[in-house]
């Protein structure tokens, strides 16, 4: 249980830095050195020490918004099995529970975008809104897939220990198709391109920044550091699945899993770095992919696996 | 068809007397007749003489054309029959008070009072702030969302204000409203000192400043009668296909990254400035300010800087190609740019498009083969049309230039290049003149007027930057496009705003 504590500290304390490789990598690819590694914790920092604007149009649900979604972020960090170790919750069906922690923190971000009444933010609620409705088709596929082989809808009973690599041995073949389907919803729910442009300032293409403009000071670090945790927990999910290995050497299992993570990170900082963002109509039936990936994946269980 | 229309070379000096001045009608019959059958407005405006306002066109077919007429108080637009004539009308209304009946769409340019204390044809107050003080298109029904952009910006960028009318996520209409940055240049430039005119020139819009220089260092030599030598007109060709050079250079890296693809973006912003940096070799200014004067320029290109210059352009271009290479031949890139913001030839041609934004709608002018000037009458310059008309095809129409104008400096540069330098002094204009110049500037044709009175002072300074046409252009391709395509379409024309505010 101490582990498992310390491992959730550990994961909100790191979740800027893995970040921030991201940025590495894209600046590599574009030929520049890029900014520190430690640029998130500096961009945090600066950003708490400062004051909030508040506009006068706004009410109180635009105050709520960056502290409910840094709250459902790192309150789903604590169902997560972190390095294979136990989280600090877990129940029988807790990943829906999960699923729609996450789904409350989206509803306050774009109700506190709706708040300001700007024409704007009213755009990018409607986008944020639409793309996930398809991430969670896709979730719920491949949870009916998980529970086909393992019988349980609990984060526990797929990542921790040993179970993620004898899902790999029950069925590693649909098991790509979801690690791909992981991804493009990772891409899709974390506003990465593809998907979405992180480092534009143009605000009639973003999706999530444009909701988080009017956000200053304190409560768009809170902002942040939600978006950074959320990037962490798909990352880990998909580290696990790609990594699956243990490992009898004290840490062994750890530096797997840092391993996996890293890599990760690397192939989005690659992926953002190699294609153009696409057309924002495009952009469904991109995440519709990762839906129809999943719902292959368990059919072919359904066959295959009595 | 013969017309009652002067022909005029371009940066040739007239007497005034010799300008037809013709009676409204038959003005408004030939300048009509000619813009039906094809012909375009290079300049349109009107301008005190003595007493009296008066009207000048200048309009182009293969020819330059011009003429005048006396100004009515009001009088049916001709934007009814001839959409180029549409802003050059509202400016009239605007400047002189000048009312043409039946304008689809008159409203004012850049929000000032007119020059002639008449009441405002707009019936603007302007004591009062400007922002949003003006009746937009509108669209109605239940589904339709206005969206209001700038004219503040999240950007380092100019000041424009845009409404867009949506249905979901599709436009249905932008209207677009400029004005904010108006300094009132032509009436700087009518009252100001010789030698204060090349920089005032070179400021009208900071990314053209040899454009605009040109076109007013052309004016003046031709009003004094005073012919810059050979080598001068070779360093102000070069000059301005360098400015050609890094401005496209940046338009290509900035629509690369407005699309997220982000090694073009990187490399073009930092081969950009290189470009600049030539132009700081050669005289001592990234944009070039300070090089054009009226009889010359200011710098001689040394044996030493011609030979740098000449490695340097060796050592970028293939590195441009690749990086050319690497934008177009992203499959991610091409998805974006195809069929995006889509001007029609028609349309194009009834807006009147110049520049790359014309040529990348199928129309072909480009002044420097059309109305060759400096160097150009010497150089081959290829028609660069492409068909398509949308984003895919301004960039590509870039993506030629850009090989086109590293080839015309390196043909240009290859043998030393001699001239007298000139510094500015003060000159005296012939009197009651005329001349027009029009030079094909990065976004376009630039057209600068210089209209002289009894004395030799500048009666009249009228400046077109080609901003002025394409806005329109932007609006038109926006219809029917997502909204979230705008910052992509915008880059594809990347227009002035101050060149256009004047």
């Amino acid at each position: 249980m101490i582990d498992s504590i310390i491992l959730w500290f550990l994961a909100i304390l790191t979740a800027p830095f893995f970040s921030a490789m991201i940025l590495k990598v894209k600046a590599f690819f574009g030929g520049k050195k890029g900014p520190p590694l430690m640029i998130n914790y500096y961009t945090l920092i600066k950003l708490f020490k400062k004051g909030s604007v508040y506009s006068t149009s706004t009410t109180v649900i635009f105050k709520l918004g960056p502290i409910i979604s840094l709250g459902s972020a790192i309150t789903v960090l604590m169902f997560l099995p972190i390095a294979g170790y136990p989280p600090i919750f877990s129940f029988n069906g807790d990943i829906i529970f999960v699923l729609y922690v996450m789904g409350l923190g989206r509803f306050f971000t774009i109700a506190a975008a709706m708040d300001t009444a700007s024409p704007f933010e009213g755009m990018g609620a409607a986008r944020e809104a639409y793309f996930p409705i398809i991430c969670e088709a896709t979730m719920f596929m491949i949870l009916i897939f998980f529970y086909r082989l393992t019988g349980h809808l609990q984060l526990s009973a797929y990542f921790t220990g040993e179970s993620p690599l004898a899902l790999w041995n029950l069925a590693g073949a649909p098991l790509l198709f979801i690690v791909m389907a992981f991804f493009i919803i990772l891409l899709t729910e974390n506003s990465r391109v593809p998907v979405d442009d992180p480092a534009t300032h143009l605000e009639l293409t973003m999706i999530h920044e444009v909701m988080v403009l009017d956000h200053s000071g304190p409560d768009l670090a809170l902002i942040e550091l939600g978006s950074f945790c959320k990037l962490f927990f798909y990352s880990t999910l998909i580290s696990r699945l790609i990594l699956p290995f243990g490992s009898s050497v004290p840490g062994g299992t750890f530096v797997v899993y840092i391993a996996g993570l890293a890599l990760v990170y690397l192939i989005v900082g690659i992926i953002e770095s190699v294609i153009a963002r696409y057309r924002m109509d495009k952009v469904p039936q991109f995440v519709l992919t990762s839906f129809a990936l999943a719902f292959f994946a368990t059919i072919i269980t359904l066959e295959f696996i009595k | 068809m013969s017309n009652a229309f002067l022909e005029v070379s371009n940066g040739e000096a007239i007497a005034r007397e010799k300008i037809v001045h013709l009676p409204f009608n038959a003005f408004q019959e030939n300048a009509l007749s000619i813009v039906k059958q094809g012909g375009k407005v290079v300049q349109y405006f009107g301008y005190k003489d003595q007493a009296s306002i008066k009207l000048m066109a200048v309009l182009r077919t293969d020819k330059l054309l011009v003429a005048t007429c006396d100004a009515p108080e009001s009088y049916p637009s001709f934007t009814q029959i001839c959409e180029p004539f549409h802003l050059f009308e509202r400016e009239i209304a605007e400047q002189f008070g000048i009312r043409p009946e039946g304008h689809p769409w008159l409203k004012m340019v850049r929000y000032h009072p007119n020059y002639r204390d008449l009441p405002d044809v707009f019936g603007n107050d302007y004591t009062k702030d400007i922002p949003g003080n003006y009746a937009y298109y509108q669209v109605d029904g239940d589904e339709i969302h206005e969206v209001a952009v700038g004219p503040v910006h999240a950007g380092v960028i100019e000041p424009g204000h845009f409404r867009f009318n949506c249905i979901g996520e599709r436009v249905l209409h932008l209207e677009i409203q400029l004005g904010y940055q108006h300094r009132a240049v032509e009436n700087l430039l009518q009252g100001v000192q010789a030698k204060r005119l090349p920089i005032l020139a070179e400021n009208i819009a900071g990314d053209t400043t040899i454009g605009h220089g040109l076109c007013m260092a052309q004016a003046v030599e031709a009003l004094t009668g005073v012919q810059p030598d050979n080598g001068a007109q070779v360093i102000r060709t070069i000059a301005l296909e360098l400015e050609r050079l890094a401005n496209h250079i940046g338009d290509l890296g900035a629509l690369s990254g407005d699309v997220a693809f982000l090694p073009p973006a990187n490399y073009f912003g930092r081969i950009r400035g290189d470009f600049l940096n030539l132009a700081l070799l050669l005289c001592g200014n990234r944009f070039g300010k300070g090089l054009v004067r009226p009889g010359g320029v200011r710098f001689p290109l040394s044996d030493d800087i011609r030979k740098t210059l000449d490695e340097r352009i060796k050592e970028l271009k293939p590195q441009v190609e690749h990086v050319l290479e690497l934008l177009f031949s992203a499959s991610t890139v091409r998805t974006r740019f195809e069929d995006c913001g889509t001007v029609s030839t028609h349309d194009a041609d009834r807006l009147g498009l110049v520049g790359p934004a014309g040529r990348a709608s199928g129309l072909p002018y480009d002044a420097r083969r059309c109305f060759p000037a400096e160097a150009y009458g010497r150089i081959e310059i290829p028609e660069n049309k492409k068909t398509s008309g949308d984003v895919y095809a301004r960039a590509k129409v870039r993506y030629d230039e850009v090989l086109q104008s590293i080839h015309i400096i390196q043909s240009l540069i290859w043998a030393p290049i001699e001239t007298e330098c000139v510094e500015t002094g003060s000159f005296d204009l012939s009197p009651s003149s005329f001349v027009v110049t029009v030079n094909e500037a990065w976004r376009g044709e630039v057209s600068h007027v210089m209209v002289t009175d009894e004395t030799g002072a500048i009666l009249r300074y009228k400046v077109k930057d080609p901003s002025f046409h394409n806005w329109n252009g932007l609006s038109m391709a926006l219809r029917d496009t997502g909204i979230s395509d705008f910052p992509l379409n915008n880059k594809s024309f990347n227009l002035s705003y101050c060149g256009f505010d004047l």
